[in-house]
């Protein structure tokens, strides 16, 4: 098998290849659940990052009807939570706690980072750059199985007794490490960290995976600046996160140290539910910089790889070459390189040193200058172009507007002044929902329309493209648009009701529960649109019209395989690259579109 | 169970619907002779008036909640520093307003006008250096001026403090607040978390406390001695799991005595005397309009963050490490009550940090004085409810003061009143 595997990787085989698939008898098991190809890996990542998706908005909703109605009784609390978590349709205050954490939670590891990473790096780096697979196809069906088994652990977590972890998805210490702090940091903190752990490993094996593949395995011609900036896109996020999981790794064995073995890590003089510990010397900021040395580069793990999908789908689209190649390239280098500098800007308030502080306000707020060029870059590939609204381009569009506005407040939230008092308010909420959360499920959408007939050999429907679409983008932008004035009004996250205010202040205590209402109501639209998502693709997957084979009419090369899979990816020989994949509507051409593996014309100049 | 099955029906017979529905365009579709591939010129043009009104919904939902609610939902800065930073923000919000329509307008717009048209071929346009230069050195230069100004208020904030500052510790725990005032001296007595005891919340260090805490571990009522007894009464019957937890719990306890002994060898009795001054207060933090107040934080037991938004300020608490920050009121609750148009408006102090199931409870009322009012509530409280007079209630003559460092005495509640 490894020979086979070895073979049939190659990159400069020609003819091998088909001798080998001969030998080779597909059984159900080897082609659905342990495939080492990587178009079933990806679609394996797909469809666990979607039920895991449904998972965490369905939670959201939970959350979100206790905010909007707090002390209300309702069926679909106590349909989902039953008695134990919502007596009498109420919802607990610790399971509000532990809901808003594995929404969290899900979201960003299991959605964004496995779902969004995992699925299109693998079914695009060895088809975009024209490779038989990945390097390892073995490491790669372990990484697809780990992130499963990781998300069973932090599933079954919902349903033990003392309730999930409840700490936040950022668990800090001493909250996380001590149970009689709250009941979530029993047994659910166990499962979430040892969950967390596996997670790691599924993505260091994944990205070191896609890390070797686009360096060794390009095919000839396909020189690094003739890469799509997909590739570039997940070749940087893999690098990114090889270099920053293992720090997680490192904060959650201290603090399971912490749990079970007695040490202080991150725990000093302390008295918990009546009881003094002898821990002494510890801090909770060393936890803050280790969880964050992960986090941010986190942030943009997540975005970088939804911004190169709407790279290639806006310029496709547009039927133009995207704006400035090279500096795109170059701002996802910088961007990714800064994302290691600028930790520091979630602790502004922690008690870290505020000469520290001012350090991380000068580094994070330099990301805003390649992000600034590539929003630009983005919209001038749209001028003058020639627009085909597909529903994968409408969400390519419509992450461009949320880079824009979930990006500009982290302009305030980055300057450690103006952070003080909006700092872990809804203010917070809403821009990293906007600017991460909308961005990346918009980047996601987008890869899953345009890339659909590549995984399935079937086309989506196209009008319910449109409705989901909008669906999508005026429900999203009405949940977290608002969430910026509940901030400003002083309101602080994770509050399980905020009926408090009326106490004190009946200005923001009306402008808190007017606008709750309303971005609950939103919440509820929105994933109702997702209905419409979840049907088109089932749906399509069995009963969608056949695909054409390059139904965008694009150059990359994942279009030059035939549309039914075959182990290699191509029947015959690995195609050869002659140019860059922007080359749409260049002057003199024939078509608008010249695919990467036509040779130059005479006398053409490559872009 | 009934009405549930009632749901699912509805639910199965609306996909099924939804699947018709969609077999029938794909067969019109298939008349039309068009792939789910292309876009139609109708479907294109629709789209593309969509992306306008979406435009229009988001610009105009933006001005309406600006007009209805403003940025500043919490209402105007009641300290010197907020005030700094509320100007500060405003100016930053200008600009990422501005570039907030301008780059929306630019992309909506565009994604409307150039969409496909017959003949016309989109412009073959890779790159322009001068372009991209522009716009990489335009958001350069305005956010070297944000970071510079927004360096220039950190410092300030984050400064020391002037020497006359009054100094409060905020000490917090699940779940609520309680303020320590360094009374007379301005200095606050020192403190160790193992010398909690119930007449020493906050285990302030003085010769007395530390006798009585160690008076406590060793014989109190879960004691080292009681335990030991526990564990050598061969009449007690123990699980052997509770034997287990006793033993962990024994051996925990000689190890915080041993320390409180270190402490006690280690004690200067003359420190005493900053301890004893200061006046612990629950439920109501009162402050001075116009002084510099320095607050110093600490959290019994996990992490909290002490939220004042009306006096712009945050700091988080963490246990083992004390924390700082410091703000000036300077304007007094009952001002902000004409202001805000408001009679039962106070100002208050919140936990933003997420510390347990009722996190979202844990707040203490702030009330500003105006310098008469807070030296009269303060001379009440030095002359009755000092550390000392709470600690030693017996033997203070003024026994009519029974309420102690947690009530609301009497004091309070009458400058409260002339509030109200």
């Amino acid at each position: 098998m490894a020979a086979v595997a070895h073979e049939a990787h190659g990159h400069h085989d020609s003819h091998g290849h088909h001798e080998a698939h001969g030998h080779h008898e597909e059984t159900f098991v080897s082609k659905y659940i342990f495939s080492q190809d990587h178009k079933m890996i990806g679609k394996q990542f797909l469809m666990t990052a979607v039920f895991m998706g449904v998972v965490a908005m369905i939670l959201s909703i939970l959350f979100r009807i206790q905010l909007a109605w707090p002390g209300e009784s309702s069926d679909f609390l106590s349909f989902f939570l039953g008695e134990t978590w919502a007596p009498g349709g109420i919802m607990k205050e610790d399971m509000y706690l532990g809901l808003v954490t594995i929404h969290g939670t899900i979201m960003v590891f299991f959605l964004l980072t496995g779902g969004l990473s995992g699925t299109f790096s693998n079914l695009l780096i060895p088809l975009q750059i024209g490779a038989r697979d990945m390097a390892s196809g073995f490491l790669n069906m372990l990484s697809y199985w780990f992130f499963f088994l990781s998300s069973v652990i932090m599933l079954v977590s919902l349903f033990i007794e003392t309730g999930p972890a409840s700490a936040g998805w950022t668990i800090y210490p001493p909250l996380s490490a001590l149970p009689q702090a709250i009941g979530g940091s029993g047994l659910g903190m166990t499962l979430w960290l040892l969950s967390m752990t596996i997670f790691v490993v599924s993505s260091l094996l994944g990205s070191l995976n896609y890390i070797v593949t686009v360096l060794n395995l390009r095919t000839k011609g396909m020189t690094m600046t003739r890469m799509p900036l997909t590739i570039w896109a997940f070749f940087v996020t893999a690098i990114l996160g090889v270099l920053s999981f293992p720090v997680l790794v490192s904060a959650v064995v201290l603090l399971m140290m912490d749990r079970l073995a007695g040490t202080s890590f991150y725990l000093s003089d302390i008295i918990v539910g009546g009881e003094m510990l002898a821990n002494h010397g510890g801090s909770p900021l060393l936890y803050e910089h280790l969880f964050w040395f992960l986090g941010h580069p986190e942030v943009y793990i997540v975005l970088l790889p939804a911004l190169g999908l709407s790279s290639e789908i806006i310029s496709t689209n547009s039927r133009k070459p995207i704006f400035g190649y090279r500096a795109m390239i170059g701002s996802i280098l910088a961007i990714g390189f800064l994302s290691f500098i600028v930790w520091g800007h979630h602790m502004f308030v922690t008690g870290m040193n505020p000469f520290i502080g001012s350090v991380f306000v000068f580094t994070t707020l330099l990301i805003a200058i390649p992000s600034a060029v590539k929003v630009f870059n983005y919209i001038t590939t749209l001028w003058k172009g020639s627009i085909v609204l597909t529903p994968a381009m409408m969400f390519a569009i419509g992450l461009v507007s949320t880079f824009i506005t979930g990006g500009v407040t982290g302009i305030i939230l980055a300057d450690s002044a103006l952070d003080i008092s909006i700092h872990d308010t809804y203010f917070v909420v809403a821009h990293f929902h906007i600017v991460m959360g909308m961005s990346a499920v918009f980047g996601m959408f987008a890869g899953v329309y345009h890339w659909f007939p590549k995984m399935f050999g079937k086309m989506l429907n196209k009008r319910l493209g449109y409705v989901h679409f909008w669906i999508t983008i005026f429900g999203a932008y009405g949940v977290f648009f608002p969430m910026h004035f509940v901030g400003l009004a002083g309101a602080p996250r994770r509050y399980y009701d905020y009926s408090a205010y009326g106490e004190f202040d009946t200005h923001s205590h009306e402008l808190i529960m007017d606008l709750n209402i309303i971005i609950t109501i939103f919440s509820i639209i929105s994933a109702l649109g997702q209905l419409v998502f979840l049907f088109n693709f089932f749906y399509s997957i069995f009963r969608g019209p056949k695909a054409p084979q390059n139904p965008w009419n694009a150059n990359s090369l994942e279009w030059t395989t035939p549309v039914e899979h075959v182990h290699g990816n191509w029947p015959g020989e690995i195609p050869t690259v002659y140019r860059w994949p922007y080359d749409y509507s260049k002057p003199g051409a024939e078509h608008d579109f010249i695919p990467q593996n036509v040779p130059l014309a005479e006398g053409e100049e490559e872009h | 169970m009934e009405s549930k099955l009632m749901h699912l029906i509805v639910i199965v017979l609306g996909v099924i619907a939804i699947a018709q529905l969609v077999r029938v365009y794909e067969l019109s579709a298939k008349l039309r002779k068009e792939g789910e591939h292309e876009t139609n010129s109708r479907d294109n043009k629709l789209n593309a008036r969509m992306m306008l009104v979406f435009m229009a919904f988001l610009f105009l939902g933006f001005i309406w909640l600006m007009l209805t609610y403003g940025w500043t939902g919490r209402g105007e800065a009641a300290s010197v520093h907020g005030k700094e930073l509320d100007w500060l923000l405003d100016l930053n919000f200008w600009i990422i307003i501005i570039v907030f329509f301008l780059t929306n307008t630019l992309l909506f717009s565009f994604a409307h006008k150039y969409i496909r048209k017959p003949g016309v071929k989109a412009f073959y346009f890779p790159h322009d250096n001068k372009l991209e230069m522009v716009w990489t050195v335009i958001p350069a230069i305005v956010l070297a001026v944000i970071i510079i100004l927004g360096l220039r208020s950190w410092n300030k904030i984050t400064d020391e403090p002037v020497k006359e500052s009054i100094r409060i510790e905020l000490f917090s725990k699940q779940f609520d607040w309680t303020a320590r005032y360094s009374g007379e001296d301005n200095v606050l007595g020192k403190y160790d978390y193992k010398l909690t005891t119930d007449n020493n919340e906050l285990a302030l260090i003085t010769t007395n406390t530390i006798d009585s805490a160690i008076a406590q571990m060793e014989s109190g009522v879960s004691g080292i001695k009681t335990l030991e007894s526990k564990l050598n009464d061969r009449k007690i019957m123990l699980v052997p799991e509770e034997r287990e937890k006793m033993v962990v719990d024994l051996e925990r306890k000689t190890r915080l005595l041993r320390l409180l002994y270190q402490m006690r060898g280690h004690h200067n009795p003359s420190v005493d005397a900053s301890a004893w001054d200061d006046i612990i207060q629950k439920d109501t933090l009162f402050l001075c309009e116009g002084k510099e107040y320095e607050f110093n934080f600490r959290s019994k037991d996990v992490i909290h963050s002490a939220y004042f938004p009306h006096f712009r300020a945050q700091m988080n608490t963490v246990p083992g490490l004390p924390t700082r920050f410091k703000f000036t009121p300077d304007i007094t609750t009952k001002d902000m009550r004409v202001k805000r148009n408001d009679d039962k408006f106070n100002y208050v102090l919140m936990c933003n940090k997420i510390c347990g199931s009722a996190h979202y409870k844990m707040k203490m009322i702030v009330v500003v004085l105006s310098k008469g009012e807070y030296k009269k509530w303060m001379d009440g409280r030095q002359s009755t409810a000092t550390f000392k007079h709470n600690y030693f209630p017996k033997a203070e003559e003024a026994s009519s003061t029974t309420a102690g460092a947690t009530g609301s005495d009497s004091t309070a509640v009458a400058v409260v009143d002339t509030l109200k």
